[in-house]
């Protein structure tokens, strides 16, 4: 909320500088976006009055003007400017030969199509303000300023404009601070000052408002209080600069008078005003009810907006006026020729404005303070403070007295609190006397009753209610920074968990072997499934999906992690990466089979991917071996798969160990690359985290180093092409016994002199016992029968080594 | 006239000795000299037709010949090997501003890197780590967190809804729901993860991100200790010299409620870029666990009092690693990513 100092100072002293406001104001909890400093940067405008407009000669939309800028009238200088609201008398800001502009903009004399120039006349928006707030009566045009000033005085003293103006942030548990009220408040509670109230009764009052109007509140739920007042011989012009500057410096655009002083009440106190010409009020009622269902309603913006019969809408005796704390009716409108006017202070309930607003997508200064909820106490209070600067200004008679209709009145509330419990909370030792300062710097009213203190707020605080929120407010105004600075008891290091230090062993695996770690989105496209192939009606398509995703590519929650991974692949590869090992490990989610279970399964998943001159299935492989022997799964089994869309069908193994299948491997389908732009073969393997946590087992013993020497004896084997190394590996194991303590396979060669659907395999068998040094004989015993048992079961070839 | 000989063979060997140039020489040398067939063998061959007398003072003589001769030798060998190594080092010498083979260590990514390095200040203290669903409920993201009907981050336009009643957590503050009803005081846990929220991707929001937050509930828990700690975390986690303020604020889950700030940790409160000149960086939320929270865990409030703090990820890495783009983090451009390592 924007909040300039000036006016602020009406209410409460401040004597330190803006920057000391602004720190403390931020330590007692009122948070600030910005200070910004108005009237910086101008120099050399002055206060001008146009003397003669004549037509430039050469030029249309141009009029030559002579502009008197001290108080002699032969002084004055010839502008040439485009404006069209200028008239002989107004009084303007002329910028002088040499002056200069906030945002660095000088302006030096010169020649506007032959005819001398030697100044501008400045709009508000040349003297920096925003265009949004730039009054009505010269939005488009030169800044006709609202009274005589003194010719030729500078501009920036003429208007005062030196102003700074802090934007705090509210935080919704204080709607009472959307206020200048609420913000003296707090100031003056920082600043040990007093707070000043400002003047609410007229000196002159004439007539009496219940003579004009009769209020009716038929959902008195919905509208716990309204409040009107009559005033009449309403003139209707511009309001003095005094009270436009302060709507302009905290962010509304002045209007009219009438308009300017129900904004200003509203920012002032933080209760929405609405006036309505009486006239269109028919049968000098208000009924605030409910509209009717379908009922056509126009706006004072000029929209036809369609009601529902929840929304509540402040009627008279025939139709509706006002959309009750939104909007204003067309209808009922202030005009140029407005008589008497009627003026709601009023209290509607929060929920049915936010939802009344929300379904018509009409969001109001007054709309939104409703939505955050506003003490009914202020609405007397607000309707007699229009009424005091409408007699200020000398817009108005007021007339004497309201209708007020308060069905429910909200009267104070006490609540005890514990001096002990605010200290033992808090950290702190304060006395009773130093936290019964404290509420009274915030206006509340404190009993002392032994240790308690019996706390009254001002009904304006609806946040506080209960013990905890009073110590909240002792904390902020005693000051956070002088709370002691302590550590808890007991701080023993703690553990990882099994899973935690799983993933953590898993990720530095990975890293170490060179694969960099990606993170990629929960939620994912549900067309990822189908680029990477997946069968139509498969498991992998049970998506739980987003009601309100960003958009369609964000909008169901992953199954698997692979899509995203050839994302990642494709982007690199688009890039000119040429080689990429990456790895994610990451949640995967999957609609419950339980119906009675309301949220999603969800699994621990982990891709390993690759692509790149030196990759390979087998570089691929390894990775996965070295990964699953680190995590103490020994001796997991690889099935080839040739089912699986994802991958080449020539190279997909299914990863088994035990009853569980861990995971998924191969070369990525060259269909799959393709739709992902990636340009060369790459590799991909996605395993069951759960699956793999389930059986990992990292603890680890020590077995004896051999004692006795081995015996090694290298084979090369000529088998038939579908022969796989698992099958002759079974075979060697299952024949070497207990004396063969290794197996392994170093080479694999096709080609001539092979014959055609032949290979040759070659693996190195170690021989070793545990006991004592085999002999040469038990050795080459037990390898004949491994040879033989090849030659038998898979007709294997022995090849000359 | 054998001695004479036998100094004759002496002589010779050791001019010839002289000029030997390679180990191989030697050799030759050696099997010349004192081989089966070498010249002093066949001399000394020859002893047996002597006088024993005579035979007495030609061994003497020519066991001294032969030992001269043969420490001759092994100087020579060694001299000659020495040349050798030296030839072939200056053979084999290389360009060591040549640079080395490659072998690449990955990269964690560097949200887990900071994760981690949260992690473990936390756990260093004490606390735990307790991890949950994405997908969680609206009690527990919501309403047990004592956040009103109507607070706007409830809305579709704020979070991601799967259904009425489950959504994209939107905080990680659901796992410290889950965990007071789950575990009696003391708790004492930290639970990091993944959140979402409706923001469209741009240079400093993404719709999903990541959060650590924190939980201590026990006896006697004061803001003071919720300050202790928390300093001691900024002091850990960003140098012994930090400074910490915090400044009040308003969460609904605590009461009362405050955001911390760290002086600058790249100029050290002088005010800089990272800092926006202010010496100050906005690090984390925390509080006073606020006693409805207490409740939804059957937690006596009057014995037991806590806090809890919670901060985003990525705003640490960004601020830490000085990256100016949150998109960054989750385009996984390998340059991007290895830089961490």
């Amino acid at each position: 909320m924007l909040v300039p100092i000036n006016w602020l100072k009406e209410y409460t002293k401040i004597d330190v500088s803006v920057d000391e406001f602004c720190d403390k104001m931020i330590m007692s909890g009122s948070n600030i976006e910005t200070a910004q400093y108005f009237g910086d940067g101008i120099e050399k405008v002055v206060v001008g009055k146009v003397l003669s407009i004549e037509k430039h000669p050469d030029a249309d939309k141009l009029v030559i003007t002579k502009i008197q800028i001290s108080n002699k009238e032969e002084e004055s200088i010839q502008i040439v400017t485009g404006a069209k609201n200028l008239f002989v008398g107004a009084y303007v800001p002329v910028a002088l030969h040499g002056s200069k502009l906030p945002g660095g903009k000088s302006i030096k004399k010169g020649k506007l199509r032959g005819i001398e120039s030697n100044g501008m006349l400045c709009s508000a928006g040349e003297l920096g303000f925003d265009d949004k707030v730039i009054p009505v009566a010269h939005k488009d045009g030169i800044w006709i300023l609202d009274k005589e000033y003194k010719l030729g005085q500078d501009i920036v003293d003429a208007l005062e404009l030196k102003n700074a103006v802090v934007d705090f942030e509210i935080t919704p548990n204080r709607p009472d601070c959307l206020s200048m009220i609420g913000m003296a408040r707090e100031t003056a509670a920082t600043l040990n000052g007093e707070l000043k109230y400002p003047d609410t009764k007229c000196e002159k009052e004439e007539g009496s408002a219940e003579d004009y109007i009769s209020v009716e509140i038929k959902n008195s739920e919905l509208c716990r209080r309204y409040v009107a007042r009559v005033v009449t011989d309403v003139k209707i012009e511009q309001s003095p600069w005094w009270l436009q500057k302060r709507l302009i410096y905290a962010g509304m655009r002045p209007i009219n008078n009438i308009v300017d002083i129900t904004n200003y009440v509203m920012l002032e106190y933080g209760q929405p005003i609405h006036a309505f010409d009486i006239r269109n009020v028919e049968d000098n009622k208000i009924i605030v009810d409910t509209a009717e269902e379908g009922e056509i309603f126009t706006t004072l913006d000029g929209s036809e907006r369609k009601l529902t019969k929840d929304m509540l809408l402040i009627k008279d005796g025939k139709k509706g006026v006002a959309l009750a704390g939104v909007m204003g009716g067309l209808n009922s409108e202030i005009q140029e020729d407005t008589g008497s006017i009627l003026i709601e202070a009023a209290n509607f309930n929060g929920d049915s404005i936010r939802a009344t607003s929300k379904k018509l997508a009409l969001r109001t200064e007054a709309s939104s303070r409703y939505e955050k909820g506003i003490d009914p106490n202020l609405c007397e209070t607000a309707a007699d403070r229009v009424c005091k600067l409408i007699e200020i200004l000398g817009a108005g008679k007021a007339a004497k007295g309201k209708v007020d209709v308060y069905p429910n009145k909200i009267d104070k509330h006490t609540v005890s609190v514990r001096v002990n419990r605010v200290n033992s909370v808090l950290g702190i030792n304060l006395n009773v006397k130093q936290m019964e300062e404290i509420f009274k710097s915030l206006e509340m009213e404190v009993l002392q009753d032994g240790d308690i203190l019996k706390v009254t707020p001002p009904t304006i605080r609806q946040d506080l209610e209960e013990e905890i929120d009073f110590i909240e407010e002792i904390a902020r105004i005693y000051g956070y920074d002088k709370m002691p600075v302590t550590i808890p008891r007991g701080n023993a290091e703690a553990a990882k968990s099994k899973e935690r230090s799983l993933k953590d062993l898993a990720r530095d695996s990975m890293v170490a072997m060179g694969a960099n770690e990606v993170q990629t989105y929960s939620f994912v496209s549900p067309k990822g499934v189908d680029n990477v192939r997946i069968d139509e009606d498969s498991w992998e398509r049970n998506f739980v999906k987003l009601i309100n995703p960003l958009g369609e590519e964000n909008s169901v929650m992953r199954t698997i992690l692979t899509p995203n991974m050839m994302e990642v692949l494709g982007r690199n590869y688009s890039r000119n990466i040429p080689s990429v090992r990456a790895f994610e490990i990451g949640n995967t989610f999957f609609k419950s089979l339980d119906e009675q279970q309301p949220l999603p399964e969800e699994y621990d998943s982990m891709v390993i991917a690759a692509y790149g001159e030196s990759e390979s299935f087998y570089t691929l492989k390894g990775m996965v071996e070295e990964l699953l022997e680190k995590l103490g799964i020994h001796g997991a089994t690889y099935e080839s798969e040739s089912e699986y869309g994802v991958y080449h069908p020539g190279r997909c193994a299914r990863i088994i160990y035990k009853d569980y299948e861990l995971g998924i491997m191969g070369e990525i389908h060259p269909d799959v690359t393709e739709k992902y732009g990636i340009g060369v073969r790459a590799y991909c393997c996605e395993l069951a985290f759960d699956n793999v946590m389930k059986n990992s087992n990292t603890e680890r013993f020590y077995s004896p180093l051999p004692k006795y020497p081995s015996m090694t004896r290298d084979i090369a084997l000529i088998v038939e092409e579908e022969i796989t190394v698992a099958q002759i590996e079974n075979i060697i194991k299952e024949e070497g016994k207990k004396l063969l303590e290794s197996v392994a396979l170093f080479d694999v060669y096709r080609g001539k002199p092979i014959n055609e659907g032949m290979k040759s395999v070659a693996f190195t068998l170690v021989y070793r016992s545990p006991d004592k040094t085999l002999t040469e004989e038990e050795v080459t015993k037990v390898h004949n029968n491994v040879l033989a048992a090849l030659k038998d079961k898979i007709n294997a070839v022995l090849r000359d080594m | 006239m054998q001695n004479n000989q036998l100094m004759t063979i002496l002589q010779e060997a050791k001019e010839q000795l002289n000029k030997a140039s390679s180990v191989g020489e030697t050799e030759e040398l050696r099997v010349k000299i004192l081989g089966k067939k070498g010249k002093l063998t066949e001399i000394l061959r020859s002893m047996g037709s002597m006088s024993p007398e005579e035979r007495k003072e030609f061994g003497k003589m020519a066991n001294s010949v032969r030992s001269e001769i043969e420490s001759l030798l092994d100087e020579k060998f060694t001299e000659m090997k020495e040349r050798q190594k030296a030839a072939k080092f200056k053979e084999e010498r290389i360009d060591v501003t040549e640079p080395g083979i490659k072998i690449s260590l990955g990269s964690k990514h560097p949200i887990t890197i900071t994760i981690d390095e949260i992690s473990k200040v936390f756990m260093s203290m004490g606390y735990s780590i307790a991890e949950g669903p994405e997908v969680e409920t609206v009690f527990n993201n919501f309403d047990a967190l004592n956040a009103g009907k109507n607070h706007p981050s409830r809305d579709l336009s704020d979070t991601f809804y799967i259904t009425d009643d489950t959504l994209l957590r939107t905080q990680t503050s659901p796992v410290q729901v889950r965990t007071l009803m789950k575990q009696k005081p003391p708790i004492k846990v930290i639970s990091p993860g993944r959140c979402f929220r409706c923001d469209t991707p741009d240079a400093t929001h993404s719709p999903m991100f990541h959060q650590v937050e924190g939980l201590l509930v026990d006896e006697g828990v004061t803001m003071a200790d919720l300050k202790g700690t928390l300093d001691s975390f900024a002091k850990k986690m960003f140098g012994s010299k930090t400074k910490t303020k915090f400044r009040p604020h308003h969460f609904p889950f605590t009461e009362p409620s405050a955001e911390m700030d760290v002086s600058c940790f790249k100029c050290g409160g002088a005010g800089c870029r990272v800092c926006k000149g202010s010496g100050w960086i906005e690090i984390l939320g925390c509080g006073m666990v606020h006693p409805n929270v207490l409740k939804v865990g059957n937690v006596d409030t009057e014995k037991y009092t806590g806090f809890a703090f919670g901060m985003g990820v990525e705003r640490i890495a960004m601020l830490k690693y000085e990256v100016d783009d949150i998109r960054l983090f989750y385009e996984n451009d390998m340059r991007f990513i290895k830089q961490f390592k």
